[in-house]
């Protein structure tokens, strides 16, 4: 059972490794992703059925002993994490087949694609802050390969722009790191948790905990530091696209929660905490408003996505800010079902471009005459990311809606309801201009030559939407299990006592049954 | 670059660096040292050879393709950490395998220095393919002008 952190760690990178290797066949290295894709699944299921039944699960690597060694850990959030990622990377996979070139397959589009899940997959899994940081690393350059593969100018800017501002990111948070790490001595987690509350010097600590704040919202693309986002996500191809929307700036998210919940704590800023919490509240509404009118003014429907990726961070870190129960249960589902309409959205984007040849509103339309399923198609994720009932997104709303009423936060529920209303506002003039217009280029220009072109490769291209679109549904008509996931993951969080004994207890009672050890051994 | 001097004095500091870069590797285990200096060691030998003699000797004295050393390197690290599972302790435990050597004389070979040895070829494979892609860009702007 403790191998299960591991392996979710382990499967996408030897997948990588085993498809650089095959680097010479594309069709080897898709039937490898595919199959290894399927694997890191079934390794997720079996990960979050364990946590389920008995709690936190921990690995120590190289079996040295919690706090000194390597602690890799899942409660219910980081599993329930890793299996969303495990899904939207075999979507995406599945569809890579129908849309990536021959080009970017040779350049190692597949071993990146795994390279990056795994260092998705570590940074929800690890269980202490430097980690956090090597597996961020780990992201930021596959997905730098991801983005600037094919080379195009356009995605060369993009890719640098992005690099540029994540690498400020993690700049900010390797030298909070260092700071935390000289007041506490300890990087471990569930050890920082006791340590930090010893720090006699509440006013550094919550310095720091501001530049976690700022390293981790550049990442997830908050309030003032979102700029990078809507510069480079309209470059890359849409299966690259979808990858990123669904999960980069969610790590970034989880980050925040993770560090706020067993970090930084109320107990361990005190006074400042009312601080932070304000902070975090402000940057919420702030994002949420931003984003939709940023969106609100685009007419390219990958920027709009890209703008509304934003606005719906809002709503996860409102449910952080609120901070109370039902608030990180609202951020918890909310977390987990964006991802997958997120995802979804890009890849029916990407089918869009396929079927009517632009990106561009102006410029396209008449799709739901050619192709009824695909509206059907756009509109499950498109009003799920609005919150109509019965979708997932409702849910997710409802949920936080509620937590801001308990505490009587009026302006950041009315913030979210204006907010959820505009983005019907984008989704319907995509809506409208897409699938319901005629094509300005008239009906023969669309459903003739494109329509047979799409039809060749349309198969994987739907697939996976279809997929992502059931779980959506699911999700909404069957909300109870989500809702139970998501209320123990938040219970799971303002209490760490089952998280700090999962990585403590695993200690070895006798050293004697330890192997013998390398530093008395070795020659 | 043409040059008889650096040539010459190429082919002695390029061998000279090689063994020095298996030394760094060997001893890394207690002492400062290890994989990953040993291969920075050793992508340094190379890079000088490049200099003197070009990217494409280095490619004919590497024989294989840097990018397939680092996928070696890569397999061999995940190897060493797997071994543990046959074993039944966690993930990248280290393992002790005593070679008798006779009169009392006995050789440690463990897991810690196949990892280490994985990380020496990846991080080797892995500076070699940027160095040589870059150089060889560069021959071809040479021959542009």
């Amino acid at each position: 059972m403790s191998w299960l952190p591991v392996l979710s760690v382990l499967v996408p990178l030897t997948t990588a490794v085993l498809g650089l290797a095959a680097s010479g066949s594309a069709r080897v290295q898709r039937g490898l992703t595919l199959f290894g894709s399927t694997v890191f699944l079934a390794v997720a299921l079996a990960l979050l059925s364990a946590v389920w039944q008995h709690g936190p699960v921990a690995a120590q690597m190289g079996d040295w002993a919690a706090p000194f060694g390597i602690t890799l850990i899942a409660d219910t959030l980081s599993a329930a994490m890793v299996l969303i990622t495990a899904i939207t990377g075999l979507a995406c996979a599945v569809y890579a087949a129908g849309d990536i070139d021959d080009g970017r397959r040779r350049q190692g589009f597949y071993p990146m694609l795994q390279f990056l899940l795994a260092g998705v997959s570590g940074a929800f899994v690890t269980g202490d802050v430097f980690n956090l940081y090597v597996w961020f690393e780990v992201m930021l350059i596959s997905s730098f390969a991801l983005m600037s593969l094919g080379a195009g100018r356009r995605q060369i800017d993009g890719a640098v722009k992005y690099v540029a501002l994540n690498l400020v990111s993690t700049l900010l948070f390797l030298a909070a790191i260092g700071l935390l790490y000289g007041m506490t001595g300890t990087l471990n987690f569930a050890d920082l948790h006791g340590a930090v509350q010893e720090v006699d010097n509440p006013g550094l600590l919550a310095a720091v905990a501001v530049m976690f704040l700022v390293a981790f919202g550049i990442k997830s693309a908050v309030f003032p530091l979102f700029f990078w986002l809507p510069a480079s996500y309209h470059t890359p191809p849409m299966a690259i696209a979808a990858v990123f929307s669904g999960l980069l700036t969610k790590v970034g998210v989880y980050a925040l929660i993770r560090i706020f919940t067993i970090v930084f704590t109320d107990e361990a800023l005190g006074d400042h905490f009312a601080y932070v919490q304000g902070l975090l509240l402000w940057i919420a509404g702030l994002t949420m408003v931003t984003g939709v009118l940023g969106a609100a003014c685009q007419s390219d429907i990958r920027r709009i996505l890209s703008f509304h990726i934003i606005s719906q961070i809002g709503y996860m870190v409102m449910g952080l800010a609120l901070y109370t129960t039902l608030g990180l249960v609202g951020a918890v589902f909310y977390l987990l079902h964006h991802i997958v309409v997120k995802a979804n959205l890009f890849l029916v984007a990407g089918v869009i471009e396929r079927l009517t040849g632009s990106f561009e509103l102006k410029r396209i339309g008449g799709l739901y005459a050619v192709s009824p399923l695909l509206a059907v198609l756009f509109l499950i994720p498109a009003f799920s990311l609005a919150g109509f009932p019965p979708l997932s997104g409702f849910w997710a709303k409802f949920v936080l809606v509620r937590a801001g009423l308990e505490v009587e936060s009026w302006w950041i529920v009315a913030a979210a309801l204006v907010v959820g209303l505009l983005t019907i506002f984008s989704m319907t003039k995509i809506w409208g201009e897409a699938f319901w217009k005629p094509h300005p280029g008239g009906t023969a220009a669309l459903s003739l030559p494109a329509g047979r072109r799409a039809g060749v490769a349309v198969g994987p291209l739907v697939a996976p939407i279809a997929a992502l679109a059931l779980i959506t549904i699911t999700i909404g008509l069957f909300a109870q299990p989500l809702y139970l996931l998501a209320e123990r993951a938040a219970a799971e969080l303002l209490d760490p006592t089952a998280y700090i004994t999962a990585v403590f207890g695993s200690l070895p009672v006798e050293p004697a049954v330890v192997e013998p050890t390398p530093a008395a051994e070795a020659p | 670059m043409q040059s008889l001097i650096l040539r010459t004095a190429t082919r002695l500091v390029v061998a000279l660096m090689l063994i020095f870069s298996l030394f760094l590797l060997w001893r890394g285990h207690n002492l400062p040292g290890g994989g990953f200096i040993g291969s920075l060691v050793a992508a340094t030998a190379f890079a000088l050879y490049s200099m003197a003699d070009g990217p494409a000797a280095v490619r004919r004295a590497l024989r294989i393709d840097p990018r397939l050393i680092a996928v070696i390197g890569l397999m061999t690290a995940l190897i060493a950490g797997l071994w543990a599972a046959l074993a039944g302790v966690p993930f990248l435990t280290g393992l002790w395998n005593k070679i008798p050597l006779g009169e009392g004389a006995e050789l440690p070979l463990g897991t810690p220095l196949l990892f280490d040895i994985g990380v020496y070829l990846t991080v080797l494979g892995g500076v070699l393919s940027l160095l040589l892609a870059l150089e060889e860009s560069e021959v071809d702007d040479d021959r542009l002008d």
